[in-house]
């Protein structure tokens, strides 16, 4: 039961964490998000990202800042691999399943559905 | 004459325009004031829910084919964004958006609302310039940023090869 209470509480905080920036520092959704993927990118280069993973589990992978973590992610791994072409080649490794997926499921949606409202 | 008259014509409204300075002040008094207590309690709640059906489906994935934690972790992604469609496509995406804040606009899932909700939006302007040209309206400042700090995070480590490598696999 645990990991959900930590993954409850750990996401529950990022998401408070981006209120603060809509709410207290006035910024827009979309600055907002690029600074938790900036953040997110920062963290995993310092390493403080995979313990969090490690601790809270879907709390910290379901945040937008796991997609900054995954591109350093990929962009490191690639770079142990293959040298410095893999810091270009590597950076989308990881992301693909989401941004794929993201891309065709709201493809096939636009396809099927007529906008509401 | 007629450059002349429009001028004067212009001036008999200027107690009514504002300077964008002006205007931001005043619009100020006219939000409605949501108390960011109750805002971030409401983003703490939704945002912490959506983490725990995360860990449920990464769970399940972990017991139904094996994976590890790691392992799970992308196919977990792809179940939230594909339910995130199925709600942007139903209406009720954007019905928890409006009340929940940044609890479902920070997860994965709305990543995923913000792209089908932008690809359905303008699929009347066609599939190319509407629904291929728009998907990315919000979604691509997100990862234009995060693929900007990947790129510069893997070149420092290029450069100086920091000693303190931390695990990067799987």
């Amino acid at each position: 039961m645990m990991p959900y209470v930590w993954a409850f509480i750990v996401g529950g905080g990022i998401c408070v964490f981006g209120q603060i920036c809509f709410d207290v520092f006035k910024l827009t959704p979309a600055h907002t998000m690029s600074l938790l993927v900036v953040l997110g990118a920062f963290l995993d280069a310092v390493g403080l990202y995979d313990p969090l993973v490690d601790f809270a589990g879907a709390g910290a992978t379901v945040p937008i800042t796991s997609f900054g973590n995954s591109l350093v992610h990929g962009a490191l791994t690639e770079l142990q691999q293959d040298g410095w072409i893999g810091v270009i080649t590597g950076i989308f490794s990881i992301t693909s399943a989401g941004i794929s997926s993201a891309i065709v499921f709201s493809f096939l949606a636009a396809l099927v559905v007529r906008p509401k409202g | 004459m007629a450059v002349k008259s429009a001028g004067s014509g212009s001036k008999g409204y200027k107690p009514v325009s504002m300077s964008a300075k002006e205007y931001k002040a005043f619009a100020q008094t006219k939000e409605p004031s949501r108390s960011v207590w109750t805002n971030c309690l409401r983003a703490f709640l939704v945002g912490g829910l959506i983490c725990a059906i995360g860990q449920g489906i990464q769970k399940f994935f972990m017991a139904a084919f094996d994976m590890t934690s790691k392992q799970a972790g992308n196919p977990t992604v792809a179940v939230l964004i594909l339910l995130a469609v199925i709600l942007t496509s139903m209406g009720v995406y954007d019905k928890i958006a409006q009340c929940a804040g940044a609890g479902s606009a920070v997860p994965v899932t709305g990543f995923a609302n913000s792209m089908s909700s932008a690809a359905i939006e303008h699929r009347s302007e066609g599939l190319v310039l509407g629904v291929g040209a728009n998907m990315f309206k919000l979604a691509g400042s997100v990862i234009v940023y995060g693929v900007v700090a990947a790129f510069i995070v893997g070149v420092v480590y290029w450069l100086f090869g920091i000693g303190a490598w931390h695990d990067t696999t799987g």
